[in-house]
């Protein structure tokens, strides 16, 4: 019996490992890229340890840059992929809330009409109406600036329908306790509804941010200056040099620091996000 | 403390469904008046609309000599307890009591002292910093009691409080909101489709069936003399026993001088609990008779139910205490005397006396 259980037990975590092992090979390479110079790289004989150029080469990365072209140093490519990111899940998931609570709450003229405009935009990203969207952001003076990169991402029907399905799933008697108590809409949705929503605010947060780190096509376009560029776009910029040499050791330092931010978000929600999914509050 | 009119108060909803159809009656101040009937009668919409949480269609309602019709469910200075008790998940104890009076700017000092009163006064001073998902059925219950309590409004609503709670605990429950209520003098109003509930609680009960009220009186005067034949098959457990018949067949069915019968014939009615089975034919107590085959017999312990078929098919409910009973497919006659008779119109609307 004891010999079959731990029979069983080792299987599936074989599997496991190996599946693991699939996943973390080729980041653990671009970390060891990260840690070798140019030459070593360069020669297609990197070895399988890290090198000794940790320290120089993370550090030419974030304040230097690379040396051969005139691209700027990370820095401020990871602060501009931060509000990027940041603003675009904190602008997603106050939109969509604040519109789910008008649709699920109140009765006003062509309520259904509004529901089924912003679910159609379900079928309308941005790479679909890439160009209206460029005329328009062009038009208002918002190429090389944050607000044009984040304000064309915020409608986020997915979102929408999240928090709508959430609260219509609140019991009824919870808003009328509330008319009660003397709690007109706003306190409703501040006292009530928004701690209510805590987990799904969490959740739709790791995912949006997520969204917001890797956007490529957007800010590709609507940026044209290296200082408002972001990560992501830095990466395809220093891979992509036409008369030198790429700087492997540059590109895979940028590849682990645009890796962390996203991990570190997962790791600090993840307690509420598990939460979120497991236990209901209502 | 203050009365609530009702005049006339009707609702309709969307698609023309009547849910309440002018129902007038006032609750004095300090009573406890239970709405009681079958589900859909609209019991819940009228006190729905008494806290402001429907709109009234037509008509008149009153809470301390202040028209509400238009008013706030907040303003009206009501507190509702709800079925589900709809305590505020994120909150705990403490803050659910607190939140109705922060949202009315109580001072603070005030609030703890309420908040505490009304946690000693339920019994539930330990849970206050409990979340409510954290508390059995009964607690949750007494929270939502507290949270009504704690307001000192002009009259608590009771939306089938104790429908969620198991049996046993809605004895004592029911025990304990009767107390309460006595002795904070609060005008109440109490929703149920419980009739044992309805008896017990009520100082003033309203029997409603589809939209209309049917009677309101003491629970022992709605017992005694029901209104009418859905009534009398309401309050009771089991219910009246209800046979249509014409002049002759009461005639049959009596003896003695004739009841009166109208033309078109009548509803007789009596209770379970009021017949008694005679073996031999005789009637000792004289009166009404009636000739069963006892079909079925249930024996709960302190009381025995018969269940008999007559000649044409009705079936009659006797009630005899202890666990004696005949056979089943014995041929008995059931006999009641002749004052525990009720007589209602052929329809069933109205009492007949006299």
């Amino acid at each position: 019996m004891v010999e079959r259980k731990s029979i069983g037990n080792v299987i599936p975590h074989v599997i496991l490992w190996i599946g693991i092992a699939i996943v973390a090979f080729p980041v653990y390479l671009a970390f060891i890229g990260s840690t070798h110079d140019a030459a070593t790289i360069a020669n297609g004989q990197m070895p399988p340890t890290p090198g000794p150029y940790f320290f120089e080469n993370y550090y030419r990365t974030i304040f230097v840059g690379t040396s051969m072209t005139t691209r700027e140093p990370i820095g401020t490519m990871i602060i501009n992929s931060f509000v990027m990111a940041i603003g675009i899940a904190v602008g997603k998931i106050s939109i969509s809330i604040i519109s789910a609570y008008a649709i699920v709450y109140f009765r006003f003229p062509f309520r259904m009409w509004f529901f089924w405009v912003i679910f159609v935009t379900l079928m309308l990203p941005v790479e679909v109406r890439i160009y209206p969207t460029y005329k328009v952001a062009a038009d208002l003076n918002l190429l090389d600036t944050y607000a044009g990169l984040i304000l064309p991402l915020i409608a986020s029907a997915t979102a929408t329908l999240l928090f709508r399905q959430f609260f219509m799933t609140v019991p009824d008697e919870l808003v009328e306790a509330s008319r009660i108590d003397g709690a007109g809409p706003i306190r409703f949705f501040w006292d009530t509804l928004l701690p209510l929503s805590r987990t799904n605010i969490a959740a739709l947060f790791v995912i949006m941010f997520i969204y917001g780190w890797t956007q490529y096509l957007w800010p590709l376009l609507i940026t044209t200056r290296d200082d408002m560029q972001t990560l992501i776009i830095g990466i395809k910029k220093m891979i992509v040099t036409s008369d030198a040499l790429t700087e492997w050791q540059v590109v895979m330092c940028t590849v682990m620091l645009a890796m962390l931010p996203p991990v570190f978000v997962v790791i600090a929600m993840q307690r509420l996000f598990v939460r979120g999914l497991i236990e209901s509050e209502k | 403390m203050a009365e609530v009119r009702l005049d006339a108060v009707r609702k309709v909803y969307a698609g023309n469904v009547e849910a309440v159809k002018g129902v007038t009656f006032d609750v004095p101040d300090g009573h406890f008046c239970v709405l009681v009937g079958p589900s859909g009668c609209g019991k819940s919409t009228l006190l729905r609309m008494i806290a402001g949480l429907e709109t009234v269609t037509a008509g008149i309602i009153t809470i301390g000599g202040q028209v509400v019709n238009e008013i706030e469910p907040s303003e009206r200075d009501i507190a509702m307890v709800f079925q589900n008790y709809a305590l505020y998940p994120h909150m705990n104890v403490y803050n659910n009591l607190a939140y109705g009076l922060r949202n009315r700017r109580t001072p603070k000092d005030e609030i703890d002292q309420r908040v505490r009163e009304a946690a000693r006064i339920l019994e539930i001073e330990q849970l206050l910093q409990r979340r409510p998902r954290e508390l059995s059925g009964g607690q949750r219950q007494r929270v939502a009691m507290g949270r009504a309590i704690v307001r000192k409004p002009k009259a608590f609503l009771f939306d089938e409080p104790l429908s969620n709670l198991d049996a046993k605990l809605r004895v004592s429950m029911r025990v304990e909101i009767k107390k309460l209520q006595r002795s904070l003098g609060t005008t109440s109003i109490y929703v149920t489709h419980d009739q044992l509930e309805a008896m017990t609680l009520a100082d003033m009960l309203v029997v409603m069936n589809a939209g209309n009220v049917e009677q309101i009186g003491l629970p022992l005067e709605v017992y005694e003399k029901p209104a009418s034949a859905f009534v009398a098959s309401f309050i009771g457990a089991p219910p009246m026993n209800l046979m249509k018949v014409d002049a002759a067949q009461a005639a049959a069915m009596i003896e003695g001088a004739a009841i009166g019968i109208p033309a078109g014939g009548a509803i007789l009615g009596v209770r379970p609990e009021d017949l008694a089975l005679s073996l031999d034919g005789s009637q000792p107590n004289g009166g009404f008779k009636l000739d069963l085959t006892v079909a079925a017999v249930e024996r709960v312990g302190p009381e025995t139910f018969v269940y008999g078929n007559v000649l044409d098919g009705a079936d009659i409910i006797v009630r005899l205490p202890g666990q004696d009973a005949p056979a089943t497919g014995a041929r008995v006659t059931a006999v009641a005397r002749r004052e525990k008779l009720h007589r209602f119109t052929a329809d069933g609307s109205r009492r007949l006396d006299g």
